[in-house]
């Protein structure tokens, strides 16, 4: 799904659209406009607002093409730039709540235990076509505090790693792991039981149950 | 040195990860040999984090791509002068 970023392609396409070949800017964007989506998405939570975002952010990073470094990588400094298009509507909506700020501290509030189970059955990920487990999942990664959610989206959906992520939240990278670990936790203790009925049923030869 | 339960679900995600020092991971398999509770919590969690990761919890609205290329179209022309 996630597609993997490639420096020499990103760097010759940006050489080329800042020399003039503009229509090269779809293909560099290309890779990159799921990840702005679903950042976004966990911004704003509203999918209107999130696309006119992301499309705005797309047009922000053509625009300001010139100012890119090369120092990060191309997503990593696109989705910061995603990330300032979300905060900045919030701030103008005075919709920036106090668990959006980046100063927000990891402190040790909060229960981060497990649920504890004794046993556990595999859900293959072809369940996943059944409608109602998707919707379990997205349900318990859109009720995550959005300082987790956002590094779940990042680490986990859309497999980017330690360093990106922090850079592109402009978090540090004990940050990152410190907010996936607890995210994991709470989308475990939210989820376990629920996943359970998803697990194939044993019994053909008249073990387990 | 014997781990508790509760220091294995403090480093489950780093393990998970493969980010664990050896000597930890170590202790860690140890523990997981005899204690089924912390198998049960590391294998839910890892099936949680397989399961957020697959395409299909989040798919992009039905023609998101089209439209957002169809708005940068007209930004690079309005610009190609």
């Amino acid at each position: 799904m996630t597609k993997v970023p490639n420096p020499e392609f990103e760097a010759d396409c940006i050489r080329r659209i800042l020399a003039g070949e503009k229509h090269l800017f779809h293909e560099l964007i290309r890779p990159c406009e799921r990840a702005i989506y679903f950042l976004l998405l966990s911004i704003l939570h509203n999918q209107a607002d999130a696309e006119d975002a992301a499309q705005e952010t797309a047009i922000k990073v053509f625009r300001n093409l010139n100012l890119f470094r090369g120092d990060s990588q191309f997503k990593t400094w696109v989705l910061s730039i995603a990330r300032n298009e979300g905060l900045g509507r919030l701030r103008k909506l005075d919709r920036l709540r106090e668990d959006s700020l980046d100063a927000l501290t990891d402190g040790d509030s909060g229960d981060f235990t497990p649920a504890v189970l004794t046993s556990w059955r595999e859900v293959p990920a072809e369940e996943l076509e059944k409608q109602e487990l998707a919707a379990l999942i997205r349900e318990a990664i859109d009720n995550l505090p959005d300082i987790y959610r956002n590094v779940v989206l990042l680490r986990d959906i859309e497999e980017m790693d330690v360093c990106q992520s922090a850079a592109a939240l402009g978090i540090t990278e004990g940050s990152v792991k410190v907010r996936l670990h607890r995210a994991r936790a709470l989308l475990q203790r939210k989820l376990a039981h629920k996943l359970k009925s998803f697990a194939p049923k044993r019994g053909l030869l008249g073990w387990g149950r | 040195m014997r781990v508790d339960c509760k220091h294995v679900w403090e480093h489950i995600s780093a393990y998970i990860d493969g980010d664990v020092d050896a000597a930890l991971r170590a202790d860690i398999d140890k523990h997981l040999e005899t204690c089924e509770i912390c198998s049960a919590v590391l294998d839910s969690t890892r099936n949680v984090v397989v399961l957020v990761a697959d395409g299909r919890v989040f798919e992009l609205p039905a023609g998101f791509s089209h439209r957002l290329h169809e708005r940068l179209e007209a930004e690079l022309q309005s610009r190609e002068t």
